[in-house]
């Protein structure tokens, strides 16, 4: 393992830390909690045989992937902000080393906020029904899904500009989550609809874990009567190929333009605005 | 002066912005083993040339090496033996002290070499810039002095051969800055690191550096020791007499001669003699002085 890996794993693991201790810790609970509170609401509402709550549960945990794409693009527009790029450029290989470490950061974020949402949400709500197989595709799905949406998110981030930017950002992608079937089956949307949704990787994320987590009788209400895993691990891989042969160029052409005027330039924008 | 015995030659350094030449033909070397002062006023280039210098901006033209290597071509072995200290103000703010300098310093393992262990121990490091009771304290608790400080420590992790600071000193009290002083002389005498400074405080540049280079208008007008500066601009002495109760004052080159011709002339009737040599300081105000008037006349012909 390279040193830059190594250093990477390392930063995850300390900010992991961070993000899961003391205050920190509350922020992190609040949305799948509020998720899981929302789905718990709704459990009753009956669709093909199962109910709305256990239709959700599994399409949440998609959503949820999908939002690490949006904790990638913050974290990364907040780096460049306040300097921590910048000083991973001034350390040898230091540029991948920080990658690293938001790739275990964010990854394990999202696998938290999974297991937060689905071991309460499966003893409360229900519904599921997941085998060996089941488990096997949610594994691949996520996996996928991680590759899919992280290296677009940090693209994203290194686009807009600071951390306004970023949350700008998150306008666009819960108008997606919208029209992706999470919130209920896609087949009740316009067909011109469904077409954008199938375009993202939010809609795969969700169909894939409702494939994996729920019973066969369930695919009813989905396009085409069809769990479609092969449209799914092309859709999510498509997303994951392009992310990653792109997104070096665009990580380098950003890290490239780092420097300490800029840190500066930012740091004086941003007090004009406090100020 | 071979080679090998200059950290940084810039020869011919030219930044271009649209149509406005920032930098214009920016020559000077830094010897190894040397503290030298990029001196000048605010928006004099200082900031763009050592970012140059860091390889953080590519320069329209002229000649630079660093460390033997063009910083705009410079691969990661280049970078491990550079030090930056960077301003970034609040970037990893949640990370503990120690916990941050022992990760900066993790990068540093595969260039260690037996002349130059790498990275520096951090509990040496913290000791030396005077945060060792702070190893366990987050980032974002240090005060501003001891935030620098460890910016410094973060500069030095890696045991560089050359450290470049910009502006290091900006918004520092008098205490705050003499403490800064007498950590980058310590750090730097132990490993005779190369350093580069820039700022735009003649006497931090007198105290801290073996030699200055002025910087104005986008080239260097003036380089050298404190001393040979002083004497280089020609400022003039100014001496101060009574004479049978009358106060004299003259300002002249040869303040010597001046006094020896003085007693020869009047012998006791001279009193409360007084010589005071031209200082950088003068010579250093009177050039930003001559440079800004300048300045005025070129707008006033555009106009």
């Amino acid at each position: 393992m390279s040193v830059a890996t190594r250093a990477g794993i390392r930063a995850g693991l300390i900010e992991l830390r961070q993000s899961f201790t003391g205050t920190a810790l509350l922020a992190q609970l609040f949305w799948p909690l509020a998720t899981l509170v929302a789905i718990y609401f709704l459990r009753d509402n009956p669709i093909a045989g199962v109910g709305l709550g256990s239709l959700i549960l599994p399409s949440s945990a998609g959503m949820f992937v999908a939002l690490g794409m949006l904790l990638t693009a913050q974290h990364l527009a907040a780096d460049r902000e306040d300097g921590t790029l910048l000083r991973a450029k001034a350390t040898p290989t230091g540029v991948r080393g920080y990658l690293t470490g938001k790739l275990v950061l964010i990854s394990v974020t999202v696998l938290a906020y999974l297991v937060i949402l689905l071991v309460p949400g499966a003893l409360v709500v229900g519904g599921l029904s997941a085998d060996a197989t089941g488990w096997l595709t949610f594994a691949w799905v996520l996996i996928l899904g991680l590759l899919a949406t992280q290296p677009l998110g940090a693209m994203l981030g290194s686009l807009v500009r600071g951390s306004r930017g970023a949350g700008v950002l998150s306008l666009p992608v819960m108008g997606l989550i919208a029209i992706s079937g999470v919130f209920y089956p896609i087949t009740a949307l316009a067909g011109w609809l469904q077409a954008i949704a199938q375009v993202f990787p939010v809609y795969w994320l969700g169909l894939g874990m409702r494939s994996a987590l729920l019973p066969d009788d369930a695919v009813a209400v989905e396009i085409g009567e069809s769990w479609r895993h092969v449209e799914t691990a092309a859709a999510l891989g498509a997303w994951a190929l392009a992310g990653l042969i792109v997104a070096p160029f665009v990580l380098r052409r950003m890290a490239r333009r780092e420097s300490g005027s800029r840190v500066e330039e930012r740091r004086a924008q941003l007090l004009q605005r406090v100020g | 002066m071979s080679e090998a015995d200059l950290a940084i030659q810039v020869d011919g350094l030219r930044m271009r912005y649209g149509t406005v030449d920032v930098l214009d033909g920016v020559r000077f070397d830094v010897r190894t083993g040397e503290v030298l002062a990029l001196l000048g006023p605010n928006g004099a280039g200082k900031t763009t040339t050592i970012e140059i210098l860091e390889g953080f901006r590519m320069r329209s033209s002229g000649t630079v090496s660093v460390l033997g290597v063009d910083p705009a071509h410079a691969d990661e072995r280049w970078r491990a033996r550079v030090g930056i200290v960077v301003q970034s103000w609040r970037d990893h703010a949640k990370w503990r002290v120690g916990e941050l300098l022992a990760y900066q310093g993790s990068y540093y393992a595969p260039y260690s070499s037996h002349a130059i262990p790498r990275p520096w121990p951090v509990a040496d490091l913290l000791d030396a810039v005077g945060l060792a009771d702070r190893a366990d304290v987050p980032v974002g608790r240090l005060s501003g002095g001891q935030r620098r400080r460890l910016d410094v420590a973060i500069g030095l992790v890696g045991r560089p051969e050359l450290l470049l600071l910009d502006e290091p000193t900006t918004g520092f009290d008098p205490q705050a800055r003499h403490e800064f002083h007498e950590l980058i002389r310590a750090a730097t005498t132990r490993f005779n690191t190369t350093v580069l400074l820039t700022t735009h405080d003649l006497s931090e540049a007198e105290q801290l550096a073996d030699r200055v280079a002025i910087l104005a208008r986008g080239s260097i007008i003036a380089a050298g020791t404190p001393g040979e500066l002083a004497s280089q601009f020609a400022g003039l002495d100014e001496v101060r007499w009574t004479e049978n109760g009358t106060s004299f004052r003259r300002d002249v080159a040869d303040s010597t001669g001046l006094v020896r011709e003085l007693f020869g002339r009047k012998g006791e009737a001279i009193r409360d003699l007084e010589v005071h040599r031209a200082s950088l300081e003068t010579t250093y105000l009177a050039l930003m002085h001559e440079v800004e008037a300048e300045q005025r006349a070129e707008r006033t012909a555009a106009a």
